[in-house]
């Protein structure tokens, strides 16, 4: 079933949209902003806990698509322990992976995240791997509360 | 209704043979926008092939020719929604700018601080954020009247809701989110018991049902070309002469104008007074030829069939485990709006797509409607006359193998 278009779907995405992880409030955190994608309607509030510029904890709140929410729910398994400029740099990456044709040797580099990959077949649908990262960015340099795709 | 020619209309939209991801295409996107017959596509080529020149301009034949074409296509109009006269049909870019043009003409003459516009909570944000525009500018409130968890218009608020200061009724003919058609005989005649000018947004009924200005005494009603199988960047405003005669322009340029000197300036009689600049003069000829395309079908004989649609697919629907329909109105126009418990609705449209079929996802420009029913967005296949019944067990089986596969 939906053979065409399991490089979006996979099955990997389908477990985190059952299974998000770290799906909670983290209590007294030092980064909290708030990501929208008024287009769908998505809505995410990314929890961080800094300790010497290290990310030592990573959760989230909200509802979203089955993209968006395996997106946020990988990202924040993969930031935890990851210093800001080294989670600034996955970004890099993942921003590339998503939105460029020819991205394909960093694949490896970027780990889980990979499974995102297909995204980038799918214009309409790039925003909603994306949104978690873009959150991310603003949580990191701690510029605003709240975030927009639009 | 087994009569209604449904393959001979399907072979009339060349856009119906296309594949999307190597499947046929089942296009149910029909409330955002309709595909265009054969006829509108060669009625706008011939015009540029054979007839083109500026209108209302030059002595020259093409420019007669090409005038000719586009008075002809708003005879179209005054007689497909029996208009009394064709002063009374001004084009526009389309519903929303038929919407702008009251609230910035008739609106700033006639609504004043204090003054109230009423309009429903079911509005697409065209009919919600000119008269915000309105209302920030000259201190008029905008009040909203509310509907029940069916979709419908609560008709006892919305009379409560009228007053003394009510200058203004602004409501869909028919909701683009939830299908809903509205009770507009009984708004219109609460309306004219209070001298109320009332503003009908026609953009989802004008393509599926029949539609008479003068049996419905409404003041105004808006409808967009690209709904009703005309080309995108054409739209209608009627408006009642007396109405529309009392109006100020809306923009002012060439053909809104008999005469200008640097001190003073006479405008145009109607309905040119409201058009200024050279006119969209293809995508006029292209809703002409749409309007004469669903005059032979008879909207009528369109509303019986797509209201057979709606049955089917709702039906259809409902004995979906975990489908859930928003928008159950009695009175209902062919669109099926529905939410899945734990699937999102881009989910749902982007797996529809993979096989081939084309339905919205989103809030639809009505945001107030996804906060009243509590959900970010909705999925919507809403249906036109090339759909059938073939198509919607398309659809249906596609829900059922994506609820199956995401296993939520």
């Amino acid at each position: 079933m939906f053979d065409a278009i399991r490089d979006l779907y996979q099955e990997v995405i389908f477990d985190h949209n059952r299974n998000p992880r770290n799906f909670r409030v983290l209590a007294n955190p030092d980064r909290t902003v708030e990501g929208f994608n008024p287009l769908c309607g998505d809505r995410l509030t990314l929890f961080l806990k800094l300790h010497n510029n290290t990310i030592i904890d990573a959760s989230f709140q909200g509802s979203g698509c089955a993209i968006s929410t395996a997106s946020v729910s990988l990202m924040t398994e993969v930031i935890k322990g990851k210093t800001a400029n080294e989670a600034e740099q996955l970004f890099q990456q993942f921003h590339a992976m998503t939105t460029s044709k020819e991205a394909d040797s960093d694949l490896a580099a970027i780990g889980k995240l990979a499974v995102l990959a297909g995204v980038r077949e799918y214009p309409a649908r790039v925003k909603c791997a994306t949104l978690a990262w873009h959150t991310l960015d603003a949580a990191l340099k701690n510029k605003r509360q709240s975030i927009s795709t639009e | 209704m087994s009569t209604f020619p449904v393959a001979k209309i399907r072979a009339d939209f060349p856009i119906l043979k296309e594949k999307i991801a190597n499947q046929p295409l089942v296009y149910l996107d029909n409330a955002a926008t309709c595909q265009k017959p054969q006829a509108v596509i060669d009625s706008m080529s011939h015009l540029y092939s054979h007839d083109y020149a500026n209108v209302h301009r030059g002595v020259h034949t093409l420019s007669v020719r090409a005038t000719e074409r586009y008075n002809g296509a708003r005879e179209k109009v005054k007689n497909f929604i029996n208009a009394a006269s064709s002063k009374e049909i001004i084009f526009v870019k389309g519903t929303t700018e038929a919407i702008n043009l009251i609230a910035q003409t008739f609106g700033r003459v006639n609504i004043k601080a204090g003054d109230e516009i009423l309009i429903s909570a079911m509005e697409h944000h065209s009919n919600i954020v000119p008269w915000q525009l309105l209302c920030k500018a000259n201190g008029a409130l905008l009040k909203v009247a509310p509907i029940n968890l069916q979709g419908e218009l609560i008709v006892a608020e919305f009379e409560r809701l009228i007053s003394a200061k009510t200058k203004l009724i602004a409501v869909a003919h028919m909701s683009n989110a939830l299908g809903t058609i509205n009770p507009v005989t009984e708004i219109i005649a609460l309306a004219k018991a209070h001298r109320i000018a009332v503003l009908l947004d026609g953009a989802q009924a004008a393509p599926h049902m029949p539609v008479d200005v003068q049996a419905l005494d409404c003041d105004f009603y808006a409808f967009s070309g690209h709904k009703l199988y005309a080309p995108s960047g054409i739209g209608v405003l009627y408006g009642k002469q007396a109405r529309l005669e009392a109006m100020p322009p809306y923009q002012g340029g060439g053909d809104m104008i008999s005469k200008v000197t640097f001190a003073a300036t006479e405008y145009s009689g109607l309905p040119y007074k409201f058009e200024a600049g050279t006119p969209n003069i293809a995508a006029v000829v292209g809703l002409g030829a749409a309007i004469d395309y669903l005059t032979a079908l008879g909207m009528d004989n369109i509303a019986a069939y797509e209201a057979q649609l709606l049955r089917y697919a709702t039906q259809k629907a409902q004995a979906i485990d975990g489908l859930k329909i928003i928008g159950e109105a009695n009175n209902k126009g062919a669109i099926l709006s529905f939410i899945i418990a734990k699937i999102h609705p881009h989910d749902i449209g982007t797996l529809l797509d993979s096989l081939g079929v084309a339905i919205r996802a989103g809030h639809h420009c009505a945001m107030p409607v996804m906060d009243f029913f509590a959900v970010p967005a909705t999925a919507r296949a809403s249906f036109a006359i090339y759909n059938t019944q073939a198509e919607i067990d398309v659809l249906i089986k596609g829900i059922e193998q994506l609820i199956e596969v995401f296993d939520v």
